[in-house]
């Protein structure tokens, strides 16, 4: 366990990485997300068709190929990020608005259309009725899949550590080489590391489910 | 923003036809309803009541005719349809209460949200009308806490925040256990009593003879026969009326 107090400081600022990274990204991906949900479900037919086609390509692209466009294949249109931090919230926020857009548009559909019928009744736009009725009932449904997005989200930071941002993984390949003689513990103390995020997080998404939950 | 005062009738369909695929719902529609009206739309199940009532604020859309509101024809989409919606009050078969909103709130957010009334002022009107429909003790409750005939009720409050220049019922009591009929038809009789123009899909031929100034028979999506209640539930011109008249009434 020696490895352990001489690397802390290293391990400690891993941690924060992978942890600002999920969360960044988490909160980037659930704007764009909702975002681009309420243009799937929209009348306009070019936002429907726009959203479609990002979700598309963002679900069945490899996350590992969206970082590597990113952080190399944009420089051919002379675009960068400031930094390999930026490059991979960047990713990982384009990447999971995908799943956070189709979840959310699961929600969507499990609310009864009579709910966005008596909105616009009332005379509430698209918009508003999206808002204020569709999606406060959605989100309360899809707490669990969002859940899940959320959990692949913290553990897809990793492939960050192939674009040198030093995040927990990136600090296993480190440790690993210089304590090859405990190569056990160096797993044990980076796997730690996840689990303190989406242990706690799998509890959390719980409680907010069932604080949510409405009686219909 | 209230009343263009046009003169005219209120309501106005003209050559109004719709098809669901194959199906031809509303063949040939003209229904003109006048201020203070209050209109009974009956038929058999699957006449197109429900999709004539619906097309009013274009829940339906329709694919020839016109319909126009206080004068103003419906606009296809966007801000101008929601605003003319918000003149046009519905009540549904299923209630609708916001699920996710108290029945306060359920009251408020249109007032607020569409209006741009204070909630302050939202508030106190929607306890008034809480209170004239008969559950102001039920404000801070969820829809679901609500039995029925509560929260048809509460949609009827709903529509009423809005001023709204006429109220559409898409069979307001068709999903109500019958103890509950009563309470929900007091409050639309006591509307129509204050000269509220109603178009009321129903299948309560009592509303129809109480409150209904005329009565509208479709049957296989037109319009069969309009008469006033007496005449029409005593001395049906039409075959089809007098077939559909004795088979509810017999018993």
């Amino acid at each position: 366990m020696q490895f352990l107090s001489d690397n802390s400081d290293l391990l400690w600022s891993a941690f924060l990485t992978t942890l600002s990274l999920a969360v960044v990204s988490g909160v980037c991906a659930l704007v764009l997300g909702t975002v681009l949900a309420g243009m799937r479900v929209s009348p306009v037919p070019p936002l429907r068709g726009l959203a479609t086609f990002y979700v598309e390509v963002f679900r069945n692209t490899p996350l590992t190929v969206v970082f590597f466009f990113l952080a190399f294949g944009i420089v051919e249109i002379d675009l960068q990020f400031p930094s390999r931090f930026i490059t991979a919230v960047a990713a990982l926020s384009l990447y999971t608005a995908a799943f956070v857009c189709e979840a959310l548009r699961s929600g969507i559909n499990a609310v009864p259309p009579g709910q966005a019928e008596a909105a616009r009744a009332l005379g509430l736009t698209f918009g508003q009725a999206l808002r204020q009725v569709v999606l406060p009932q959605a989100f309360r449904t899809v707490v669990p899949p969002l859940g899940n997005v959320w959990i692949a989200l913290a553990k897809n930071t990793s492939i960050a550590a192939g674009f040198a941002v030093t995040e927990l993984t990136a600090s296993l390949q480190r440790l690993a080489n210089v304590n090859a003689d405990q190569l056990l513990a160096v797993f044990a103390a980076v796997v730690a590391g996840y689990l303190v995020i989406t242990l706690p997080s799998a509890w959390l998404i719980r409680v907010i489910e069932n604080r949510v939950a409405i009686v219909r | 923003m209230t009343s263009q005062q046009t003169g005219g009738p209120l309501v106005q369909l003209t050559g109004v036809n719709k098809w669901f695929g194959e199906l031809h719902v509303l063949q040939d529609i003209d229904l003109s309803i006048d201020r203070g009206e209050v209109v009974v739309v009956i038929g058999p199940s699957g006449s197109g009541k429900s999709t004539l009532c619906r097309t009013i604020n274009r829940l339906e859309s329709i694919e020839k005719g016109e319909i126009s509101i206080d004068g103003q024809r419906l606009p296809d989409e966007g801000k101008q349809l929601a605003r003319l919606r918000s003149d046009v009050g519905m009540v549904f078969q299923s209630f609708n209460l916001f699920a996710h909103k108290t029945i306060l709130q359920n009251v408020t957010l249109g007032p607020t949200k569409v209006r741009g009334h204070s909630k302050a002022d939202a508030e106190k009107r929607a306890r008034e009308l809480l209170e004239r429909v008969g559950v102001s003790a039920q404000a801070d409750k969820y829809p679901a806490q609500l039995s029925g005939g509560q929260q048809q009720r509460v949609a009827i409050a709903r529509a009423l925040a809005m001023d709204p220049k006429v109220m559409l019922f898409d069979e307001p009591t068709s999903a109500l256990d019958p103890e509950m009929i009563n309470e929900v038809l007091d409050v639309m009789i006591a509307l129509a009593r204050d000269g509220m123009t109603m178009i009321v899909v129903t299948h309560e031929m009592g509303f129809a003879r109480r409150a209904a100034n005329r009565v509208v028979f479709m049957d296989g999506g037109r319009i069969v026969e309009t008469a006033d209640p007496e005449t029409f539930f005593t001395a049906p011109r039409s075959d089809r009326a007098r077939d559909f008249l004795s088979k509810i009434l017999n018993h």
